[in-house]
């Protein structure tokens, strides 16, 4: 008895070794040993092709403080976060709440408000730059007839940052709108129904009942939206031109390290600059988790 | 009474509104594409529609850039993801979820500490070793980096949790070894969650600008979104057939998704709902 289930016990190890094995053996190639290569890489000045690699220690992290397009980077990032994040959460939750009661075309509008998702950014973006062209776009355009004058939407450094993040908006209010009305389905109709013989009107019933229930979805949205917004990249390199005044005051984290990586091969420099953006993604998702017991309702 | 029909009219009105926002830049898309560059760039805003439907545009990008080649590639590089995600994350979903066996807690630790971490990270150390085993600019690059999946595996393994145990004690009396219990009893039960990691894996493959950019650089191989991000840089001004471009580079998946509309609305709402 004790030996057969000895066998048992060790065939089962072997079955689930087998089993992950491919996920685990693709993870630590994929994954691990890259971490560890981009963190030593970072103290390395890269000759050309990964060849000729020079210890400098921490001058890469030096000039990394020292360099005021990553701070400007860095400061535009969040720029671009603090309006993506809000405003395509609160939207998408809007229009949650409006679409989860049975209704006429409830299918026709989520299939539209979710279409952006389904597009390249690459392609979308391309759209919103002729939509967005100073010269001939519809845009502007349309100000010129009411007598506004032109507006460097992608040229003009004070503003492109936020025209981004509205595209960003644009695109993504339709993932988290989803997102929303999943965990909207979960909410017992019953509490609804109480409060509505208590006399609750809408707005009480939206903050004291929807809004607690639903904030374990909003958590995660939250948690998500940031860190990807702080990933920003297709959208800034296809709507503002390489010689666009407005770049150093829109470029992102990513599209530096893009840059500097791949464009002008320091690898070295690119690695120290997305050891930084792992730095802030973990700050602030340790902030988050603190936070989250202040607020999010677990049942 | 009234006060509802008020309030379902405003309801109305904000979504009609947010449906032609969201609607704009397609519409705008399909109608510059038809246009000439003269149509496109008149002054008068309320010139909306081309005076003739040309498609001029088109058979001029259709002449500029080889799109049998681009679905192709990025259809291979989808379909070539979807398997090996699909494939690797129901393995270890399974054995995450359901085996007992030494060092479990510490690969799965591995799996969630992968998920934490930003994409860009990996980015540089994978380009080289793509580089050094000399595939760059092959099918097999574009794969590279969704050999495996931390976040399917991740979603495949709630899924499993979730099933019931009796299942498969039922099989393993019957005499199922774990391997047939997997393939036969419990694999098929988590149907939903494996199309959900497709549609997945199939848009974040299609929507993925930087690796190919950067593991791509030839013709041969080239995908949809790298392929639009050169076609601006080389003809910045040709509005008509940067807009015929991205129609015809978007048209596939809008198609997709119009036909299975369910199924991916659902599979982005369990697979960010099950995190």
């Amino acid at each position: 008895m004790q030996k057969s289930r000895l066998t048992r016990d060790w065939k089962e190890c072997i079955w689930g070794w087998f089993f992950i094995l491919p996920t685990m053996l693709g993870l630590i190639i994929l994954n691990i040993i890259p971490i560890v290569q981009t963190i030593y890489q970072s103290f390395f000045k890269t000759g050309s092709f990964g060849r000729g690699n020079i210890f400098v220690g921490l001058e890469n992290y030096k000039n990394l403080i020292e360099d005021s397009s990553v701070w400007q980077s860095l400061i535009n990032t969040f720029k671009y976060a603090i309006v993506e994040v809000p405003l395509s959460i609160v939207i998408a939750l809007v229009l949650a709440v409006m679409l989860n009661r049975k209704m006429r075309g409830r299918t026709f509008y989520r299939t539209i408000f979710f279409l952006p998702m389904v597009v390249a950014p690459a392609a979308v973006a391309m759209v919103w730059r002729w939509l967005f062209n100073s010269e001939f776009g519809l845009l502007n355009k349309l100000l010129n007839t009411v007598g506004i004058g032109e507006v460097n939407w992608l040229s003009d450094p004070k503003i492109t940052v936020y025209v981004v993040a509205m595209v960003g908006v644009w695109s993504v209010i339709g993932y988290n709108m989803v997102l929303f009305l999943a965990g909207l389905q979960e909410i017992p109709r019953d509490f609804y129904e109480a409060s509505e013989i208590d006399g609750a009107n809408v707005f009480q019933q939206f903050f004291h009942i929807t809004l607690p229930q639903i904030s374990p979805t909003m958590f995660f949205v939250l948690v998500t939206r940031i860190i990807a917004s702080f990933q920003v990249f297709d959208m800034i390199l296809m709507m503002v031109d390489r010689s666009s005044p407005a770049l150093p005051k829109t470029q992102s984290l990513v599209y530096l390290f893009y840059r500097y990586a791949f464009v002008e091969n320091n690898k070295g420099y690119g690695s120290a600059i997305v050891v930084l953006l792992l730095v802030i993604i973990m700050i602030i998702t340790v902030i988050q988790m603190i936070m989250q017991k202040k607020w999010v309702h677990y049942e | 009474m009234k006060k509802i029909k008020y309030g379902t009219v405003i309801k109305h009105i904000l979504l009609v509104t947010g449906a032609i926002i969201m609607l704009v830049p397609f519409v705008w898309m399909i109608l510059t594409s038809f246009k000439t560059i003269s149509e496109a760039t008149q002054m008068n805003p309320f010139v909306i529609f081309p005076s003739e439907w040309r498609i001029d545009a088109f058979e001029n990008v259709i002449r500029k850039m080889d799109f049998l080649k681009l679905y192709l590639n990025t259809f291979l590089m989808i379909a070539g993801r979807i398997l090996c995600a699909v494939l690797t994350a129901t393995m270890a979903g399974y054995a995450f979820a359901r085996l007992k066996f030494k060092g479990k807690n510490f690969c799965f630790a591995l799996v969630l500490f992968q998920m934490m971490v930003p994409t860009q990270i990996f980015i540089i150390p994978q380009y080289l070793m793509v580089s050094k085993i000399g595939m760059l600019n092959t099918l097999f690059s574009l794969l590279f980096p969704g050999l495996v999946t931390a976040f399917g595996t991740f979603l495949l393994k709630q899924n499993y949790m979730s099933l019931p145990k009796e299942l498969e004690e039922a099989a393993r009396l019957d005499g199922c070894n774990i391997g047939q219990t997997f393939l036969y009893v419990m694999m098929p039960l988590t149907k939903a969650s494996m199309v959900a990691l497709g549609i997945f894996t199939a848009l974040f493959a299609y929507k993925d600008l930087m690796w190919p950019l950067i593991a791509n650089t030839e013709q041969s191989t080239m995908t949809l979104a790298p392929a639009l991000s050169k076609l601006q840089g080389q003809f910045s001004s040709n509005y008509p057939e940067l807009m015929a471009a991205s129609l015809i580079a978007c048209l596939p998946m809008i198609i997709l998704y119009l036909l299975f509309q369910k199924q991916f609305v659902e599979g982005i709402a369990t697979s960010g709902g099950k995190l």
